[in-house]
């Protein structure tokens, strides 16, 4: 897909969040680094997968970029336009351009309200004086595009299964037809036969509506099958980001290469043959992250300047940048 | 297409089955009435071995294994025969189950903060397994427990000893888990989802450390698991489950490259992969899981069946023999790929 042609949906530049962490009295005061200088745009009905462990700060990222959380530190533009500067209503009128669904879908709607109720809420907000009939008609459209019959446009949030409810939590992002859709681990708490679904429809919607997509997961095969980048996070950076297939057949970051190659393929041959990286230790902490490159506590081919210097975001091409002072030779020596 | 398993590398495990399950049924006393969460399921372990439980949420994976600890909760009961070395344990008192719980049949929980005790530190829960079922001494105790965490990986394991659960990372938490399950040397080892909460980096370790763990031990394992990827890479055999019976059994290679059952092969198909060919929509299972509570008369899996006939919606099909260590409950004769 050629996007450099159209101009960004979404343009972020070395956005910050810090938490700040509860103090002992006179102490130095502390900071969580949930997000740490990330950068990138987002074209329109464009997807891009954002990939990294727990506590890497992927959904962080995505709650920023909606300005659902206030950051600490950089911008973000939104067609042209920087919501830094935005004023609460005027950020409250973008916001039916920008949405967000959530990984639990059961717990993402109100158990008191129907279907109905909480896929039209947004037209209540946006659209107050929307005629019941007009409404309810929208309503109808709203679930049938996510494949939920129209007759259960009365029934509770608990009548349904957990794939259903996350279509119930779609409809209602999309009544508004947003630009932008933000899908924090939407399939990571369904079966994988219903995982499946949920993708195709997702895939299907956005081809449909030129809609652009943040998806934020830990599963790097369903990533894959969704996203034309992916960006790979690790303790609030970002590692490496790529066109999908370059990142899955030529990474780069040993973490990248260490990811894909623990991910256990569904194929007794090929995973008892496989050769993987292997990393050594936990997570640090986001509290006190290491000196230099963060990930070097845990690098299987760290060398002395990963401790004092910290890596940059160098291009591989045009379309792929990688956070690793070793890059050029990193997979050559985590073959050996 | 044959599959054989005439592979270098690939273990058959010596013939003597250690558990023997025979046709249990798992039934939970509800305020809507008796719900069957297994129903009718019958297989054996063989010693060294390491069989795969796979299936969806409600395919009654993980109450075949509570049913098999006596880990049921009050309103569940269960019939049938379980039968572990030859002897008799469904329907065993607390106190003769707590026998052979622990020393010889051991189990690590998907979430180990939970299965941990918040109160205790790491050497505590340890060492009161060998103190409780072995009456080891505390001071060879707690070198023990050292051992075993050193064992599973963990750095500085004489420090860990004196830790709570809280102060280690969810990894960490996991191998000690699985330090407590292999502390007594189990002949048995029942995983339930054992790397599910965990990131896929920590995932890889700790099924390796189950392997090796297995290597020296000669631990038999259940694997139960949503995750084929995790049965691909650790199982001998595979059981895939639905709605509370078995619908394929056989080797881990037949099950994946031959798969026999249409739920098997669509599971199969419908699971994203890194090495997949990406033109096309994903294929599906269409429909839902099965709702325990109001199972269809016929198969359960017939409502979402690509293959569906009229005699699947009337009788439930029962397991059969398809070829030497190969079963299916399925009425169709042969899947073709």
């Amino acid at each position: 897909m050629s996007l450099s042609s159209s101009s960004p949906l979404l343009s972020v530049r070395n956005l910050k969040v810090h938490f700040p962490v509860k103090n002992d009295l006179f102490a130095e005061k502390r900071v969580v680094k949930a997000v740490d200088g990330v950068s990138f745009d987002l074209y329109p009905g464009e997807t891009l997968g954002i990939v990294g462990e727990s506590g890497c700060g992927k959904s962080t990222l995505g709650r920023a970029v909606l300005k659902l959380i206030p950051s600490s530190a950089g911008t973000v533009v939104w067609l042209g336009r920087p919501l830094e500067d935005a004023s609460k209503s005027a950020l409250r009128s973008l916001r039916r351009e920008m949405q967000i669904i959530f990984q639990d879908p059961l717990a993402a709607l109100d158990p008191r309200m129907t279907v109905g109720a909480i896929v039209a809420e947004p037209l209540d907000t946006f659209e107050p004086g929307m005629a019941e009939q007009d409404k309810r008609a929208r309503v109808v459209e709203a679930m049938e595009r996510v494949g939920l019959p129209s007759h259960l446009i009365n029934r509770y949030p608990h009548e349904f299964s957990g794939g259903q409810c996350q279509r119930i939590g779609i409809a209602r992002a999309l009544i508004l037809k947003p630009k932008l859709l933000v899908c924090d681990e939407p399939v990571s708490a369904l079966d994988v036969s219903i995982q499946a679904q949920i993708i195709n429809l997702l895939k299907r919607l956005q081809t449909e509506e030129n809609l652009a997509l943040i998806f934020i997961s830990h599963n790097l095969s369903v990533v894959r099958r969704i996203s034309d980048r992916v960006m790979v996070l690790y303790l609030g950076k970002i590692a490496e980001l790529a066109e999908r297939d370059e990142i899955y057949r030529n990474p780069r970051h040993p973490y990248t290469q260490a990811l894909l190659s623990a991910v256990p393929i569904a194929d007794p041959d090929k995973e008892r043959a496989k050769k993987r990286v292997s990393l050594t230790g936990d997570l640090p902490s986001p509290i006190n992250p290491p000196s230099g490159c963060v990930f070097r506590t845990r690098c299987p081919i760290v060398i002395e300047k990963c401790q004092s210097v910290v890596p940059v975001l160098e291009p591989v091409t045009d379309s792929h940048t990688v956070s690793c002072h070793r890059w050029r030779e990193a997979i050559q020596l985590l073959m050996e | 297409m044959t599959v054989s398993q005439e592979q270098p590398g690939w273990k058959t495990g010596n013939q003597t089955p250690l558990l023997v399950v025979d046709q249990l049924v798992t039934r939970f006393a509800t305020p809507d009435g008796s719900v069957s969460a297994v129903n009718g399921v019958s297989f054996h372990v063989n010693k060294g071995e390491t069989i795969g439980i796979v299936g969806e949420s409600g395919s009654g994976k993980s109450q075949v294994l509570m049913s098999i600890m006596g880990l049921l909760p009050h309103n569940g009961t269960s019939t049938g025969s379980v039968k572990f070395d030859d002897r008799e344990i469904l329907g065993m008192s607390r106190e003769q189950l707590n026998k052979i719980r622990g020393t010889r049949m051991a189990m690590i929980f998907q979430d180990p903060m939970t299965a941990l005790n918040p109160y205790l530190t790491v050497g505590q829960q340890l060492t009161e397994v060998l103190t409780f079922h072995q009456g080891t001494n505390p001071a060879m105790a707690r070198e023990q427990a050292r051992e075993v965490l050193e064992q599973v990986h963990i750095p500085e394991p004489g420090k860990r000893l004196d830790m709570y659960p809280h102060e280690l990372s969810g990894g960490m938490r996991q191998r000690v888990m699985i330090a407590m399950g292999m502390l007594c040397r189990p002949d048995l080892l029942i995983a339930d989802e054992p790397t599910t909460a965990l990131d896929v980096t920590i995932q890889a370790e700790i099924l390796d450390l189950l392997a090796e763990q297995q290597a020296v031990t000669g631990t038999s394992i259940i694997l139960v698991t949503h995750d084929l990827g995790v049965v691909a890479g650790l199982c001998d055999r595979v059981m895939v489950m639905y709605g509370g019976r078995i619908v394929e059994q056989g080797p881990v290679r037949d099950i994946f490259y031959d798969p026999q059952h249409p739920y098997t092969r669509a599971l199969l198909l419908s699971m994203p992969r890194l090495d997949d060919d990406l033109s096309g929509d994903l294929p599906t299972i269409a429909g839902q899981p099965p709702n325990l509570a109001q199972m269809p008369p016929g198969c359960a899996f017939a409502p979402r069946c690509a293959f569906v006939s009229e005699q699947c919606r009337q009788a439930v099909p029962p397991l059969r023999e398809i070829a030497p260590g190969r079963a299916k409950a399925c009425t169709l004769d042969r899947l073709v790929a």
